[in-house]
């Protein structure tokens, strides 16, 4: 298709898109308003299972099932990457002798975050039925507290310090952990992903039954999910190289 | 103007699918993508907002704003980033068999 075509065919469709939006959006309520009926439902089913994080809660025990599918198309997204990103049959790994320079400033700001970054992710995850947060957010500052390795140190250092083949166990794991935690609820209630531990006194740390559980397998997960991703990245940008 | 945040929404849609159209790089391309799925982002949490409310975690003082739409919302950018990592990937791809991430040439070279 030429651009000019390309263009027709754009204007056409956005147009018409842009036509239905607005005519749907002027039959919205007005923003900012008072009428809420999820709001309504979700909030009290939240606060009687021990749960002052309502999000979480929402996630992780009123439609848990829908994260499970979340959950689910980030192990297929993270599969799907390292497939292609994995080097072919004419590629070698190769590590550079020469990695260049780390500013001073930057080693000493790199090693200093580092454990306070790893506190603070871990803190995100286990406290995400209490405080905003939760597995998904905590997971992420986890891995980006690994990769401080790389920033402050050198790739050689990230790679000697992350085996990559134990955070794939660990995703697997993680993944597996979700459903077994919701066939438990299926065996004991009858229903899958049901909330079956102790629910506990609303904000202590076990409280809120299976949502601090599920929260730790979704920040497992996350973390080691977004670790396989940038060593595949990484490694295509640093390390990857074609032999002939 | 009590639609406006509902028409920010519609816009981010529509500038991302534009810049779709307008790309000369797959990386530029896999960015409008994100951008237009923030418009749902976007939408979800301005129909749980509330004028005054505060966060929904319990404790806060007076009304909270709909968790539902939140909860939604963190579904949404999971899923967002996901679909940007799996797209690089296949850019990566792209690239090292083609030798261009211009998403004209690669129409020209298969014809």
């Amino acid at each position: 298709m030429t651009r000019s075509a390309r263009w027709i065919v754009f204007w056409l469709g956005a147009g018409g898109v842009g036509v239905l939006i607005v005519l749907a959006l002027l039959k919205m309520p007005s923003f900012g308003g008072l009428v809420h009926p999820y709001r309504e439902l979700s909030v009290p089913a939240a606060i009687g299972r021990s749960s002052p994080n309502i999000v979480s809660s929402v996630n992780f025990d009123q439609r848990a099932l829908d994260t499970l599918g979340e959950e689910t198309i980030l192990l297929g997204s993270v599969v799907g990457a390292a497939a292609l990103l994995r080097p072919s049959k004419d590629e070698r790994e190769q590590l550079d002798q020469d990695e260049g320079r780390v500013l001073e400033a930057t080693k000493l700001l790199g090693y200093l975050l580092l454990p306070v970054t790893l506190i603070v992710g871990a803190d995100v995850v286990t406290h995400g039925h209490l405080t905003p947060g939760g597995g998904f957010q905590g997971g992420v500052v986890l891995a980006t507290a690994v990769h401080l390795l790389y920033v402050a140190g050198s790739y050689k250092m990230l790679r000697r310090v992350r085996p990559k083949s134990w955070y794939q166990v660990a995703e697997a794991v993680a993944a597996g952990a979700f459903v077994v935690l919701g066939l438990v609820g299926l065996l004991l209630t009858g229903a899958f992903l049901a909330n079956i531990f102790p629910r506990g006194v609303l904000g202590d740390l076990f409280s809120s039954g299976t949502v601090f559980y599920l929260n730790v397998a979704v920040g497992a997960e996350v973390t080691s999910g977004v670790v396989v991703l940038l060593s595949g990245f990484l490694a295509q940008a640093l390390s990857v190289r074609e032999v002939r | 103007m009590s639609l406006l945040p509902y028409f920010v929404a519609g816009w981010l849609l529509l500038i991302g699918c534009f810049g779709v159209v307008r790309s000369r790089d797959l990386v530029h391309t896999v960015v409008c993508v994100a951008i237009a799925q923030s418009g749902t982002y976007v939408l979800l949490l301005s129909i749980g907002f509330q004028y005054g409310a505060s966060a929904p975690v319990q404790g806060a003082p007076g009304p909270v704003v709909d968790p539902v739409v939140q909860a939604l919302t963190l579904t949404d950018i999971v899923v967002s980033a996901t679909v940007t990592a799996l797209l690089l990937a296949l850019v990566i791809q792209i690239a090292k068999r083609t030798d261009t991430v211009d998403p004209d040439e690669l129409d020209e070279l298969r014809g």
